[in-house]
């Protein structure tokens, strides 16, 4: 993409209303009101165009993909393929045979942490994570480190919701032999100073895998110029179909790795004797594809770059500071994360109601919102608090919608307060 | 029904805001933390016995509106009650609070906790409801342990 028409992205806000056209769904009444839907970071919602794309396929293409001599094994084969360097594309991958699809963000940490992560880990060695993970980038480490004999250690987090950066670099030890970290919180909203901790890692010759489940969707994504080893995320939080996901490798890593599942497609040839694994990216897609949700993918892509991930941000960034301002409205309610850089969601509490009660009274409003500990227990610890409130946006959400859970939230006020 | 006026009944709302038996009981004869792991409630229940008869029931800790009334009612109601007296009661209110909302509530002895009914059209908050009588039932069966409503 050429400097200016960069510019004209900058400098032209989204057309919101006909962004929303794409969305039916968001023509949803609940409860008689209109749908206001703020759980974005939970699934967000998917353009009629990726819809077309699944019946499409379904249509005129479907077909086993890297089999078959006829046609539509071909087209469906094609359609997959173009799928990848769409997304490699979009992700700013360096290589195309280095993105590989998996079936979302748990799988593709669960895949590292299985390969490289078995491979390489061993007793008396630790994987860095950071206090505000999602449990799918704990779990998988905590299972490898009571097989391997290791430690998981974590990288403290301030009252605002940033990472403690001095403690994250006094961490960092020959030990390490792995950082996993968020890229965006889910819980918080903080984007995380990603780019220097993967130059402080790699000073130490450490490899780096970024969750970017929560930054795909709000922001530019160039792996390349982050210079990041592993990089994992969902289509479904990003406008695409559920079920289907990308993890980047470098390929030196990958090439390294010994395979994740067994079966069809990920092999050259087998014999009862030995079988030869295939090439990147195949030897980590065992058996049939998720294939539609692979070229819905594709067409998510296009749909992004189309509306621009760089107007997209600042359209999210526009509502979030219009949030955190409105809300402050609201009688007893106190943000949760207010990081210096923050991403897509507003987490909050209430003196007088439970998350969980102000997500039912939001609802009756026609609200939606997330209560609850966001699969992120240990962040919600730290601040002391069992749950919270959050609502999070995407590029069709407005101001007036805003306004409205604003305005439920005095409701909610009404019933506890 | 979406009408959530019919869940926050106003006895709900004002055991949520003044929880009765809501302390620490040093030393109870049983001890039962309740989670429930999807929204993060999470009570300690304390139980005093003699013999079959339940002494004193007390409850603490944090959890939504519908947890907290329900652990609170439920602590004026059991003492005084035995073993089977509660285990009963609590039978007659899952019983209530699993029906369908298209049935007329079987109010026969539950008492106050029909105010729970409006739980029937939720069933997410079901769980939210059933907590702290999950936690009581564990303890007077003898079980201390901390039980979870997954």
């Amino acid at each position: 993409m050429s400097l200016s028409s960069d510019e004209t992205i900058l400098s032209t806000p989204l057309d919101v209303e006909r962004i929303r056209q794409d969305f039916p769904i968001l023509a949803t009444h609940v409860n008689g009101k209109p749908l206001v839907y703020l759980d974005n970071a939970a699934t967000s919602q998917t353009p009629k165009q990726v819809v077309q794309a699944i019946a499409d396929y379904y249509n005129t293409s479907n077909s086993n993909v890297h089999r078959g001599v006829h046609r539509l094994s071909q087209v469906a084969t094609d359609q997959y393929e173009m799928a990848r360097k769409k997304v490699a594309r979009f992700l700013g991958a360096p290589l195309v045979c280095e993105v590989i699809f998996t079936s979302g963000t748990t799988e593709g940490i669960n895949l590292i942490a299985q390969t490289y992560g078995r491979q390489h880990v061993g007793k008396g060695d630790e994987i860095l994570v950071t206090h505000m993970e999602h449990h799918s980038n704990i779990v998988p480490w905590q299972m490898l480190c009571e097989e391997k004999g290791a430690t998981l250690k974590v990288v403290p987090v301030d009252e605002k919701g940033d990472i403690i950066f001095e403690e994250y670099e006094k961490l960092l030890s020959p030990r390490t032999k792995l950082v996993a970290a968020v890229h965006v919180s889910n819980a918080l909203g903080t984007v995380n100073p990603v780019k220097q901790m993967i130059e402080a890692a790699h000073a130490m010759n450490i490899p780096v895998l970024l969750d970017g489940a929560q930054s795909t969707p709000h922001m530019p994504i160039n792996i390349k110029d982050l210079d990041v080893d592993f990089f994992v995320c969902s289509g479904h939080k990003m406008y695409g179909p559920t079920g289907i996901g990308v993890l980047y490798g470098k390929g030196k890593y990958l090439e390294a790795m010994p395979p994740y599942k067994g079966g069809g497609d990920m092999i050259l040839s087998v014999s009862f004797e030995k079988t030869v694994f295939n090439s990147l990216p195949y030897k980590f897609e065992a058996g049939t594809p998720h294939i539609e949700g692979t070229i819905a993918l594709g067409a998510t892509v296009d749909y992004l770059n189309a509306v621009g991930m760089v107007a997209i941000a600042r359209h999210e960034q526009m509502l979030m500071n219009y949030g955190e301002e409105a809300l402050q409205a609201v009688d007893g309610l106190r943000f949760i994360g207010q990081a210096r850089e923050k991403a897509g969601v507003i987490s909050f509490v209430m003196e007088h109601a439970h998350p969980h009660d102000i997500g039912q009274i939001l609802d009756e409003h026609g609200v939606a919102i997330r209560a609850g500990h966001h699969c992120a227990q240990p962040i919600m610890k730290h601040f002391n608090v069992p749950a919270t409130a959050r609502a999070s946006f995407a590029m069709y959400n407005t101001k007036e919608e805003i306004d409205a859970l604003v305005n439920a939230l005095h409701a909610v006020n009404k019933v506890f307060a | 029904m979406s009408d959530s006026r019919a869940l926050y009944e106003q006895v709900i709302l004002d055991h949520n805001k003044d929880p009765r038996n809501f302390k620490v009981l040093e030393d109870a004869d049983h001890t039962i933390e309740g989670f429930n792991p999807l929204c993060g409630d999470h009570f300690t229940i304390y139980l005093n016995m003699d013999g079959e008869t339940i002494t004193e029931v007390a409850f603490h800790g944090a959890g939504c509106a519908i947890s907290k009334s329900s652990a609170s009612v439920m602590t004026t109601l059991l003492k005084g009650k035995t073993r089977k007296e509660a285990e009963h009661l609590f039978e007659k209110f899952h019983a209530m609070i699993t029906s369908s909302p298209e049935v007329p509530v079987d109010e026969e002895g539950i008492g106050k906790l029909r105010v729970f009914s409006g739980v029937r059209d939720y069933p997410v908050r079901i769980k939210c409801a059933t907590l702290a009588w999950h936690a009581v039932i564990s303890g007077i069966e003898g079980k201390d342990n901390a039980i979870t409503t997954e």
